[in-house]
């Protein structure tokens, strides 16, 4: 049996998002020296919200934006039964000396953001790195990585999935637990 | 799909529609990839790969080297002029002798066809062929197959031409079998003492005149005379072939449209293709180097994925 709780609705997602946003402001001022990296495949689609929402809270400034595929810096190939098939790696920008802000939904075991960092350094050496996430799952870390700004942080169990559902994939936006028995 | 219906790349006659798609798309990624400032990725780290070159070959031991350290495999080489295969040691013993030193995959080309899918029966490792005598070339058609597609943004429905020594080539067969399970028609051209007795049996028409061969096609894919393979005289000399099935200038330019022209190398300059049109922005041919380290570093991605860890 599927049991599934939502955590978020559509409009708790867009508040959130809309915090988020402000928090990025408070610290990253007009964004001219700034690059917002989505992780693939699930990032990006975050990435480009945020980006949207940073572009009409600051009347039009011009966002420097990427997107990062990490199937080939991930450390679990071989461990799988099927390789990952690659994402597009849309970087057309070095991201040496610049502020970085990576963005995923879900900050889980910190093996994607480990791999993320790793692929991100290959475009050069940024002046630092931070880290931006929807959902936060607190107690789950295998790395020592923490976000920078959280949506939401939540407390889950190993056997419990978090689903960030988008309105352009899925019909709209919402968060759900599913735990099956 | 994402992962290869084979556990080894023996040849593109084993391959599906799929498999050949899912390469190409994990080729995307690693073309880009060979164009970024750093063109090294993690991927491979753990993976011990040998080149067993037991013929020799210049750009494609290069190439599947060059694949092999981008994905930051370990590489171990060997070619047979400096092996024990001249002391009469046999295939099997030289390759088991280095699977005992932990290889997981093992690039191999040798001048007996079928020599891959007999080491794929006996040992346990990945196989990828990269030449066997006259019999296929897979990563050379695949990297061809995928120069094409990135020229037009398809293969399928695309009418390519294969011209010169059918009957010794690899690369031609690999090339028909790889060409027509994406779609594309395929001719071939050359005079008939160098054609296959089974090109019925590939479904693949021969013309000989190369003018007409040439007004037919969108590509024009031109093999080498190989000359070390051929024990007797096919043809009475290399200028009187170099005259008729020669491609220069000026066939090209009274062709009522432009072709595209290929070349899996080394070219005889003045022989198959003259130095006008090697050179000319017809020939794609640099662009099939390139694409061949991105095609090799997704055929060895995605079947060292296959590998179970243990």
């Amino acid at each position: 049996m599927i049991e599934e709780r939502e955590l978020l609705n559509q409009d708790d997602i867009a508040i959130t998002i809309e915090r988020l946003c402000q928090q990025l402001i408070e610290n990253h001022d007009n964004f001219d020296n700034t690059i917002i990296v989505g992780v693939q495949p699930r990032g990006t689609l975050l990435s480009n919200r945020i980006i949207n929402r940073l572009k009409v809270q600051l009347k039009g400034v011009e966002i420097q934006s990427g997107n990062v595929d990490i199937s080939f810096y991930r450390d679990d190939l071989r461990r799988r039964d099927e390789p990952i098939v690659p994402e597009v790696m849309d970087m057309n920008l070095t991201v040496e000396g610049k502020d970085v802000v990576l963005i995923d939904d879900v900050l889980f075991t910190g093996r994607s953001i480990r791999s993320a960092i790793d692929a991100l350094m290959t475009f050069g050496r940024p002046k630092s790195v931070e880290l931006l996430t929807l959902i936060n799952r607190r107690f789950s870390r295998h790395l020592p990585i923490q976000p920078n700004y959280v949506g939401r942080t939540i407390d889950a169990m190993q056997s419990e999935k978090v689903i960030v559902e988008w309105k352009e994939i899925n019909g709209k936006d919402r968060i759900v637990m599913v735990k099956s028995n | 799909m994402s992962n290869l219906s084979v556990n080894h790349l023996l040849g593109i006659k084993y391959l599906i529609k799929s498999d050949i798609e899912l390469i190409f798309k994990t080729a995307d990624n690693f073309k880009k990839i060979i164009n970024q400032p750093i063109k090294k990725v993690p991927s491979l780290r753990d993976i011990t790969i040998a080149n067993l070159f037991f013929e020799n070959s210049t750009r494609t031991k290069l190439s599947f080297e060059l694949a092999e350290k981008r994905l930051s495999a370990d590489v171990i080489n060997f070619s047979s002029s400096s092996s024990s295969v001249k002391k009469g040691e046999t295939l099997l013993d030289t390759v088991n002798n280095i699977l005992a030193m932990k290889v997981d995959i093992v690039v191999m080309r040798h001048p007996n066809p079928g020599a891959s899918v007999f080491l794929s029966r006996n040992i346990n490792a990945k196989i990828v062929n990269a030449g066997d005598g006259t019999h296929e070339h897979p990563t050379q058609a695949l990297l061809d197959a995928f120069s094409i597609r990135e020229k037009f943004g398809k293969v399928k429905g695309k009418k390519i031409v294969i011209i010169g020594d059918i009957l010794h080539s690899r690369v031609a067969l690999s090339n028909i079998y790889c060409l027509q399970k994406l779609g594309a028609e395929v001719k071939v051209c050359g005079p008939s003492s160098l054609m296959p007795k089974h090109l019925d049996a590939l479904k693949v028409e021969h013309i000989s005149e190369l003018k007409e061969a040439l007004e037919w096609c969108d590509v024009a894919n031109i093999l080498r005379i190989q000359l070390e393979r051929q024990e007797v005289n096919y043809f009475p000399s290399l200028r009187e072939y170099a005259m008729v099935y020669g491609i220069n200038k000026e066939i090209l330019d009274s062709l009522s449209k432009e072709i595209i022209i290929m070349h899996p190398g080394p070219i005889n300059r003045g022989v198959e293709l003259s130095s006008d049109v090697a050179d000319s922005k017809h020939a794609i041919i640099l662009d099939q180097v390139e694409n061949g380290v991105a095609i090799r570093m997704a055929v060895l991605y995605l079947l060292a994925g296959k590998i179970k860890n243990n």
